[in-house]
């Protein structure tokens, strides 16, 4: 079977993430998944257990202080050489910032197609899209090349399929055409141990209605009894109650958990362009009109300061 | 400073927008047609530039007649002047052709700093300034929620899920920014009347070198198969909380197994 290549998405504190496992379910549609890792020296060795146990049955590490140093350029060059060497059936990716950015370089490299924030991928390469706000759902296909394409975290449940990889390691030679752009410091800012907000399963977002920062403890509450990511809409955001990485919208991150539950967001387009893709939405508002409850497969008319901690309260008492 | 910021028209993102039947493409005819809000903070971010350390601010678009309307509004916030790449044969061109005839009217312009937005509205691909930057052989500083400059040099704080990366390279670059990077200013009156008069130069796919067979839907490296519009959700329950709403919420969450 031909291989398919997965560019593993990782942090160092959490390992693999859930949307590189997602990759390597949906790769094996289309052939055998080999997972790459780009990143600073021994960053594979950690990974493997873990892509060996979704089904990668090569890992290919491509490991140097070079590519970690300068912005997405290098990982890009590793790849495009890669693929011309291996010739896969075609390439993954995570539909997220890096992930799109590298596919977008390896596009030009290749002069090849590209599509991004696909929810489905057939074996003859036909791709699914969510579009337009969630509205709208796209069948699409690369006609140039092979199937480049990013995949949308929480897509699909990703289904362990043992294998053991075998780990080749990759030469790295990074050219002086990718080290324009260096990076000069990380800095995390994200405290805790909650679940990345575009991956978590439950996502509990807060708006106006909550209506300081302080009272955000309230959404964090809920959302750490159910072991899920906070998020906040853009009206909240722009009041300055919520760190802006959190924005669930249109200009902000798009997520599709299991449960999303809403407290004091009114549901304008711009908000449900975010999160409409969700399986079970909960809204709970004052105002019985707001648009959210359209969408909403249970909502509570009432005050979230009254119903928020009763919520709390009753989930702790049914441990 | 030479500075380029690239401006997209779009459906206006407030409202209902469709992809047409006969070819697949976005349904410019029958929507609102605006500037891409993110670019609305390039335009913002070029401008504050320009006021500290002088220069001139050129918008380059590319996109069918309509999209005059869009220029106009934008060079209405203070840009000098825009370019705009119009051909029939550019309708249905793709994200990698799209970058191709950016990349080769750039290269006439001679920008120092080529500003843009992180994403269309539309399309929400965030991947052109990287295909641009890739193609140009510059330096892409992507994501960024604070670009600063000093002299030749261009440090940015990108934004990420762990929190921010500090990125920094020397001009030529392309930069692209996100909404929390300012606040963009509403055109005042003295500047809408100002840019009915400034220039928009039209340049047409001859006058770059690019054939027609390599844009458009002759040249397009993907294709949207089938459209379809996605079922609206209906509503559930709503229940008004008369003391018990949170319990209520429970008993939901119990029934759907979520605790």
């Amino acid at each position: 079977m031909s291989e398919v290549l997965v560019v593993v998405e990782a942090t160092q504190e959490f390992g693999v993430k859930k949307v590189t496992l997602e990759m390597l379910t949906l790769a094996r549609g289309l052939g055998t998944p080999s997972a790459v890792v780009l990143g600073g020296p021994g960053a594979a060795e950690a990974l493997s257990a873990k892509l060996g146990e979704y089904g990668a049955a090569k890992i290919y590490a491509a490991e140097s202080a070079e590519i970690d140093g300068y912005l997405v350029a290098p990982k890009a060059t590793v790849l495009a050489e890669l693929v011309t060497r291996v010739q896969p059936a075609a390439v993954l990716l995570a539909s997220a910032q890096e992930g799109k950015e590298i596919a977008a370089r390896l596009a030009v490299k290749l002069d090849n197609g590209i599509l991004t924030d696909v929810v489905g991928l057939d074996a003859d390469g036909t791709a699914t899209q969510v579009v337009f706000a969630g509205s709208t759902i796209v069948k699409s296909k690369v006609t140039r090349g092979l199937p480049l394409v990013t995949v949308r975290p929480n897509s699909v449940t990703p289904e362990p399929a043992a294998a053991t990889p075998a780990v080749e390691q990759l030469t790295v030679s990074v050219p002086a055409a990718d080290k324009l752009a260096r990076v000069v410091n990380r800095v995390a800012e994200q405290k805790g141990s909650r679940p990345e907000l575009t991956e978590a399963s439950v996502v509990v977002s807060g708006g106006r209605g909550v209506g300081t920062a302080d009272n955000f403890k309230l959404v964090e509450e809920l959302a750490d009894l159910l072991g899920g990511a906070v998020g906040a809409s853009r009206a909240a955001v722009d009041s300055g109650y919520y760190p802006h990485q959190f924005q669930v919208g249109q200009t902000g991150k798009t997520v599709s958990p299991q449960l999303y539950i809403a407290l004091g967001i009114s549901g304008a387009i711009q908000h449900r362009a975010g999160m409409q893709t969700s399986k079970t939405i909960i809204a709970v508002n004052k105002d019985g009109e707001a648009p959210i409850f359209e969408l909403a497969d249970f909502g509570v008319v009432g005050d979230l300061f009254k119903v928020v901690p009763q919520t709390a309260e009753e989930i702790r008492k049914r441990r | 400073m030479n500075i380029v910021v690239l401006v997209k028209q779009v459906p206006d993102s407030g409202a209902d927008r469709n992809l047409r039947t006969d070819d697949n493409t976005v349904d410019r005819g029958s929507a609102n047609n605006v500037i891409n809000e993110m670019d609305e903070y390039a335009i913002e971010e070029a401008l504050k530039i320009k006021e500290a350390h002088g220069g001139e601010v050129t918008l380059l678009t590319m996109g069918p007649d309509q999209a005059t309307e869009s220029i106009r509004k934008a060079l209405s916030m203070g840009p000098d002047k825009a370019v705009h790449v119009l051909d029939d044969a550019l309708a249905g061109s793709c994200a990698v052709t799209t970058a191709k005839v950016l990349s080769a009217a750039l290269g006439q312009l001679n920008a120092d700093l080529v500003l843009c937005g992180a994403e269309s509205t539309d399309g929400r691909v965030q991947v052109l300034p990287h295909m641009i930057a890739e193609r140009l052989g510059v330096a892409a500083l992507t994501g960024a929620r604070k670009l600063t400059v000093d002299g030749g040099t261009l440090t940015i704080e990108r934004q990420t899920e762990e929190g921010y990366e500090v990125i920094t390279a020397e001009t030529p670059a392309v930069v692209s920014v996100w909404d929390t990077i300012n606040e963009p200013r509403y055109p005042s009156f003295k500047g809408i009347m100002a840019a009915k008069k400034k220039p928009v130069q039209t340049l047409p796919l001859a006058d770059l070198g690019v054939a027609p067979a390599e844009v458009g839907h002759a040249g397009a490296t993907s294709a949207v198969l089938e459209h379809s519009k996605r079922p609206p959700r209906s509503s559930g329950t709503k229940v008004t909380d008369e003391g018990a709403g949170g319990t209520q919420l429970v008993e939901f969450l119990a029934t759907e197994k979520f605790v």
